[in-house]
């Protein structure tokens, strides 16, 4: 599977990395050169040397996208710490370049909820936090 | 009316638009400048991040007539005008376009009109700069016309000339004359001077023809 994964913050760096592990093909494209070194955290060699793809850039520079390869990508991630840059690259990347699945991630849970009736695939940390300290206050 | 972004396009346009006597509110996110406009324009303008539902609820966008977006972040413009034509079925929308390479993800989105002040600017200059011998008024891009208007040559085919007898090419129309600081609709028997500005409506391509006729040395400028 050919993963992108746009914004390696924690999530998408993690994300990255594990995915890089299980033998997929991974390019991360994110705005900061230091989430390139952050990826490399724990490896024994660089990133690139490990297999993975990695371009310097913003979501929404078309030119970005098609270096980090959308066009031949099984599925996008959109992990930056932005809701609307997440949920604008998300559109871009299902309905121009088509990509089969786009995961998208979503903190306010209003949008969350409205963009994944819409047809996104969107995940909303936030959601799943409220339900789990919701569990765990009502558990005690 | 609901306007996202109370920056200098925001805060001018909600002002008079409020002069024009509509109903308008206006929408920021940053504390400080809410204040600061809230000083002039006091209740019109509510604080809030116009990209989160509740915000945009408040201002009454379910019965809003026009959303205009105007924040300095085109993302943010995108997703406050599709939430607002397609969540809350507002009947038309407006987006500011800060970069221009954006343009084509407010079009992929369907997210028009979308103004680029970048473009606008352009086009200013082009009607400043001599060089340039017509000016891009209007796109119909619907109904696939254009308006430009452009200034007619001492050495024009058509300065002296009557309306009816300019070798207007078929499809287009000249459809007003400024002369002296006023303008008025033509009659075929109109003589046209040197110096006068003239607006023609055209199908698309028939540029280069016309400028011929009231502009042969003009640049073209596409």
């Amino acid at each position: 599977m050919f993963v992108i994964i746009v914004g390696a913050g924690r999530v998408g760096a993690t994300i990255a990395k594990r995915m890089l592990a299980e033998g997929h093909q991974v390019s991360v494209i994110d705005e900061d050169p230091l989430s390139l070194e952050k990826l490399e955290i724990g490896l024994s060699e660089s990133w690139e040397d490990a297999g993975g793809r990695f371009t310097l850039g913003t979501a929404l520079e078309v030119e970005a996208l098609l270096a980090g390869g959308i066009e031949s990508a099984d599925v996008l991630c959109c992990t930056t710490n932005g809701d609307n840059t997440n949920l604008v690259v998300a559109q871009i990347a299902q309905k121009r370049f088509n990509v089969a699945k786009v995961i998208v991630r979503v903190l306010d849970p209003g949008r969350a909820e409205w963009y994944g009736r819409q047809g996104l695939h969107t995940i909303c940390p936030t959601q799943h936090a409220i339900e789990m300290i919701e569990e765990a206050v009502l558990a005690l | 009316m609901i306007i996202a972004g109370a920056g200098k396009v925001g805060w001018s346009l909600t002002r008079e638009l409020i002069d024009k006597g509509h109903e308008v509110t206006l929408l920021e996110g940053r504390r400080s400048r809410y204040l600061q406009v809230e000083q002039e324009l006091e209740h019109r303008i509510q604080y809030g991040d116009a990209t989160e539902l509740w915000v945009l609820e408040r201002a009454g966008i379910a019965r809003a007539d026009l959303t205009i977006a105007v924040t300095g972040d085109d993302e943010d413009n995108i997703l406050i005008c599709q939430m607002a034509r397609d969540k809350y079925l507002c009947e038309r929308i407006v987006a500011r376009v800060n970069n221009p390479r954006n343009l084509q993800h407010f079009k992929l989105l369907g997210i028009e009109p979308a103004v680029s002040a970048t473009d606008l600017i352009l086009r200013l200059i082009e009607h400043e700069v001599p060089d340039y011998g017509l000016v891009h008024l209007l796109d119909l891009a619907g109904d696939r016309l254009e308006i430009i208007e452009m200034t007619v040559a001492e050495n024009a085919p058509a300065a002296g000339s009557q309306v009816g007898d300019v070798q207007m090419p078929e499809g287009s129309l000249i459809i007003s004359i400024l002369r002296e600081g006023g303008g008025f609709v033509p009659k075929p028997s109109t003589q046209i001077n040197a110096g006068d500005d003239v607006l023609v409506v055209l199908d698309p391509g028939l540029m280069d023809a016309i400028t011929l006729q009231f502009d042969p040395n003009a640049k073209r400028n596409g």
